[in-house]
C-alpha cells in the first residue's frame, strides 16, 4: 500500500515542472504553486523512503532502481535547499523534470516498492548514501550550469522577452552551480573514503576507476576556475558534460552486471 | 458621508493646461488643509497633484453642495485658464471617485501601466492633506490596493525606459551591482541618465571616457569616477564590468580588433556593452566573445517595448484586483448607512435592560453582591445574543440596494428616534 506513495510525489513534482515553465512564460503566480509542489512531492517520497527503510533490514536501496529512487530524492532535497528562495526558485525548471525521469525510471524497475527482503550492511549504506548525494549535487549544479547557458544564450542572442521572463541571473547560477560541485566533490571524496576503509576492496574495479576519474574531472574544473580563470560558458559546459559522464558511465560500471 | 473628486489628468488635458493647476506637495498639503477649514467641521479634503494629474478629494455628511464645491475649488487653482480647463476637468463621486483612486494607486491611469511613483505620490498626498473618516479609509484601501497590484502582478517589474532596461540587464547578468565597474565612453544625456541608473543600484562609475575633457571632468565631478580621454579605452576595459557607450562619432569605437584581445583576457568573466549612441559606438562582433554582451539602442527599445506590452497584459489582472478592493470599499460605505439604526437599536435594548433591573431593584437588592452581578450578567448577555444576528443581518442587508429600507424597517418596528411614550 506505501509504494502507491510514489504517485503524489510524481504528480506533485510534474506539476512543479509544468508550473515552472509556466512561470517562465511570464506568470508571476506560478513559481510558488511550483515550489509547493515541489514540497508536497518531497514529503509524499519522503514518507516513501521511510517506509522502504523500515520494512528492510538494512539499506534497502542497493538495486539500480533502488538507487534511482533515493537519488531523485536526494536531487530535489539539494534543490529545496536553494531553491526555496525565490531568486533561485526556477532553477527547478531543469531540476523537476529530472527527478520526475529518475523516479519513473525508479518506479519502472521495481525501485519504489516496499519489501521485506534482507538489504545490505550499514557500511554500503553510507558509502552509497554519501556517493548518491555527491551526484544528486552534481545533478544541481548541472542543472544550473544548464540554466546558465540557457540564460547566456538569451543575452547573447538579445531576446527581448529576457527581463518579462527572468531567469535568475548568469552570475547566481554559476556561483549555484560552482557551490553545488564544491559540495558534491565533497560528498565523493567522503564516499570513496568510506568505501576504501569499510568496505571489502578487491583491486581497482572498473566502478572505482570512474568514480576516481568523475572526482579528478570535478576537482580539476574547480581548480581551473580557481587558477586558471575557467568560467562562464565554458565552466558550464564542463559541469554538463561531467553530470552527463556520471549518467552514463556510471551505471553501467555499477549494474551492468 | 460622501465622497466628490474633481481633477484633470494627461487622458485629456494638455501639459499647458496640467501645469497651471499643478502644485508641489507641501502647497498640495496647505491647500487640502485650508479647503477643509474652510467648509467648517466634518468637511474632509486631500490634494494630490503629479506630472499626469492634478485632483481634489473631498468628503462630507453635506451631499447638496460637495460635487460643486470639489469642481470650483479645481477651477480656481486654474486661474484665467478655468474657461479652458473646465471641459476637459472629471467630476467622479462616491464609488466611482473611490474606483479612480484605487486605479491611480495601482499605476493603472498612468501614461506607463504600473509605473512606481504613483503609490508613493498618492501615500504623501493623503499624507500631507486633510483626511477624516471617509478619506482616510478610502486612501488607506488605495495604498493596499496599490500595493497588492504591485505585489500579485507583474505589472511594475519590467523596465519602462531606456535606462532602466540597461540596469535591468546589468542585474541580469551580476545579480547585484554593489561594486560593479561602469566605464561610461562619451558624456551624452543618455549615457549620464543610464549611469545615475546604475548608480542608483548600487554600480561605482570608475571613469568617464570622452573627447573633450572639459565635459568628461563635469560629468566624473558629477557621478563619481576619474576623466580621461578616449585613447585610455583599452585599459580602462580590462576591469570594467560594464560600459556605456554614447559618443557622436561618425565610427566605431570600441571595435573587435583593437578591443578583442582585451576582451579574452577577461576569460569568459562577464561585460557589459551598452551602446546608446547613433551611429553605433560597439562593434556587434565582439558579442561572439565569451562572457561579452552586446546591446545597442534598437535592442533596448525592443526590451522596454516588450516590456511595455507585458505591463498592459498584468493591468488586466491588476484591474480585477483593484475592482474587488473597490467592491470591499462599496461594502464598507453601505455598512455605514445602518450603522447609526445598529447604534439607536443597542441603546434602546441597553436602556430597557437598566431600566428594568432599576424597577426589580427593591428585591434584586436583598440579593447578595455575587448574585447581583450574575444577574447583571445574564441579562447584558441575553441583550446581546438577540441582537447579534439582526445587526449582522442588517450589516449584509446594507450592501444590496435596499440596504437602507431594511434599516428604516428597523427604525420602524423599534420606534428609534420617536419620543418615548413612557
Amino acid at each position: 500500500m506505501a509504494e502507491l506513495l510514489v504517485w503524489p510525489a510524481l504528480i506533485a513534482y510534474g506539476e512543479a515542472a509544468v508550473a515552472y515553465a509556466g512561470q517562465l512564460r511570464g506568470r508571476g503566480r506560478y513559481g510558488g504553486v511550483g515550489i509547493w509542489g515541489v514540497r508536497i512531492g518531497w514529503l509524499a517520497q519522503t514518507a516513501l523512503l521511510v517506509v522502504q527503510a523500515l520494512s528492510a533490514d538494512g539499506f534497502p536501496w542497493g538495486t539500480w532502481a533502488g538507487a534511482l529512487n533515493l537519488l531523485s530524492w536526494l536531487v530535489v532535497s539539494a534543490y529545496l535547499v536553494w531553491g526555496c528562495s525565490p531568486r533561485y526558485r526556477l532553477v527547478g525548471l531543469a531540476v523537476m523534470p529530472v527527478a520526475v525521469g529518475l523516479l519513473l525510471l525508479a518506479w519502472a524497475g521495481g525501485g519504489t516498492g516496499v519489501d521485506e527482503s534482507p538489504g545490505d550492511g550499514w557500511a554500503l549504506a553510507v558509502h552509497a548514501g554519501l556517493m548518491l548525494s555527491a551526484f544528486a549535487s552534481f545533478t544541481l549544479g548541472a542543472a544550473a550550469a544548464v540554466l546558465y547557458l540557457y540564460e547566456d544564450r538569451r543575452l547573447t542572442r538579445r531576446d527581448t522577452g529576457l527581463l518579462r521572463r527572468r531567469l535568475p541571473s548568469l552570475e547566481g547560477l554559476e556561483r549555484l552551480a560552482v557551490r553545488a560541485t564544491l559540495g558534491g566533490l565533497a560528498l565523493l571524496s567522503a564516499g570513496i573514503v568510506v568505501g576504501l576503509a569499510w568496505l571489502d576492496v578487491d583491486g581497482l574495479d572498473a566502478a572505482m576507476s570512474v568514480t576516481i576519474a568523475i572526482w579528478a574531472f570535478y576537482g580539476l574544473a574547480l581548480v581551473l576556475r580557481r587558477e586558471a580563470g575557467l568560467q562562464g560558458r565554458r565552466l558550464a559546459w564542463a559541469l554538463v558534460a561531467g553530470t552527463a559522464l556520471v549518467a552514463v558511465v556510471l551505471p553501467l560500471t555499477h549494474f551492468a552486471a | 458621508m460622501r465622497l466628490a473628486l474633481a481633477g484633470v489628468s494627461h487622458h485629456r488635458a494638455p501639459l499647458e493646461l496640467r501645469e497651471r493647476v499643478a502644485v508641489d506637495l507641501e502647497t498640495a498639503g496647505a491647500l487640502a488643509r485650508e479647503l477643509a477649514t474652510r467648509q467648517g467641521d466634518g468637511h474632509e479634503s486631500v490634494v494630490l497633484s503629479t506630472c499626469n494629474r492634478t485632483e481634489l478629494y473631498f468628503a462630507s455628511e453635506d451631499v447638496g453642495h460637495l460635487s460643486e464645491l470639489a469642481d470650483r475649488a479645481l477651477l480656481s487653482l486654474a486661474g484665467p485658464a478655468a474657461d479652458s480647463l473646465a471641459p476637459l476637468a472629471y467630476r467622479l463621486a462616491d464609488e466611482s471617485a473611490a474606483l479612480h483612486l484605487f486605479r491611480v494607486a495601482a499605476g493603472l491611469d498612468s501614461m506607463v501601466p504600473g509605473e512606481g511613483e504613483i503609490l508613493g505620490q498618492v501615500r504623501d498626498a493623503y499624507e500631507a492633506g486633510a483626511p477624516g473618516p471617509l478619506l482616510d479609509r478610502v486612501f488607506r484601501m488605495a495604498l493596499h490596493a496599490g500595493r497588492r497590484a504591485r505585489v500579485e502582478t507583474a505589472i511594475g517589474e519590467s523596465p519602462a525606459s531606456i535606462p532602466a532596461a540597461a540596469a535591468a540587464l546589468a542585474q541580469q547578468v551580476f545579480e547585484r551591482l554593489e561594486g560593479r565597474r561602469v566605464v561610461l565612453v562619451g558624456a551624452g544625456r543618455m549615457s549620464e541618465l543610464t549611469a545615475r541608473n546604475l548608480r542608483s543600484r548600487g554600480a561605482t562609475i570608475t571613469a568617464v571616457l570622452n573627447r573633450t575633457l572639459d565635459r568628461a571632468e563635469s560629468l566624473a565631478t558629477a557621478l563619481g569616477g576619474t576623466a580621461a580621454p578616449l585613447d585610455g579605452l583599452a585599459g580602462a576595459l580590462v576591469d570594467a564590468d560594464i560600459v556605456v557607450s554614447s559618443t557622436s562619432a561618425p565610427s566605431l569605437v570600441l571595435t573587435a580588433d583593437a578591443l578583442g584581445a582585451t576582451v579574452r583576457s577577461r576569460r569568459g568573466r562577464p561585460l557589459l556593452l551598452v551602446d546608446l549612441a547613433v551611429p553605433r559606438d560597439v562593434d556587434p562582433a565582439l558579442a561572439g566573445a565569451d562572457g561579452c554582451f552586446v546591446y545597442d539602442l534598437d535592442d533596448l527599445e525592443a526590451i522596454v517595448s516588450a516590456s511595455l506590452a507585458g505591463r498592459r497584459t498584468e493591468a488586466v489582472e491588476a484591474e480585477r484586483i483593484v475592482t474587488e478592493e473597490a467592491e470591499r470599499f462599496r461594502a464598507w460605505q453601505a455598512s455605514l448607512a445602518v450603522v447609526p439604526a445598529i447604534t439607536s437599536l443597542r441603546a434602546l435594548a441597553e436602556d430597557i435592560r437598566t431600566s428594568e433591573l432599576a424597577r426589580m431593584e427593591a428585591r434584586l437588592g436583598r440579593l447578595p453582591e455575587g448574585d447581583r452581578d450574575v444577574v447583571d450578567t445574564v441579562t447584558a448577555q441575553i441583550v446581546n445574543k438577540l441582537l447579534h444576528l439582526p445587526t449582522v443581518r442588517m450589516k449584509e442587508a446594507a450592501v444590496s440596494p435596499d440596504g437602507v429600507l431594511y434599516a428604516d424597517v428597523v427604525r420602524h418596528l423599534f420606534g428609534l428616534g420617536e419620543e418615548s411614550e413612557t
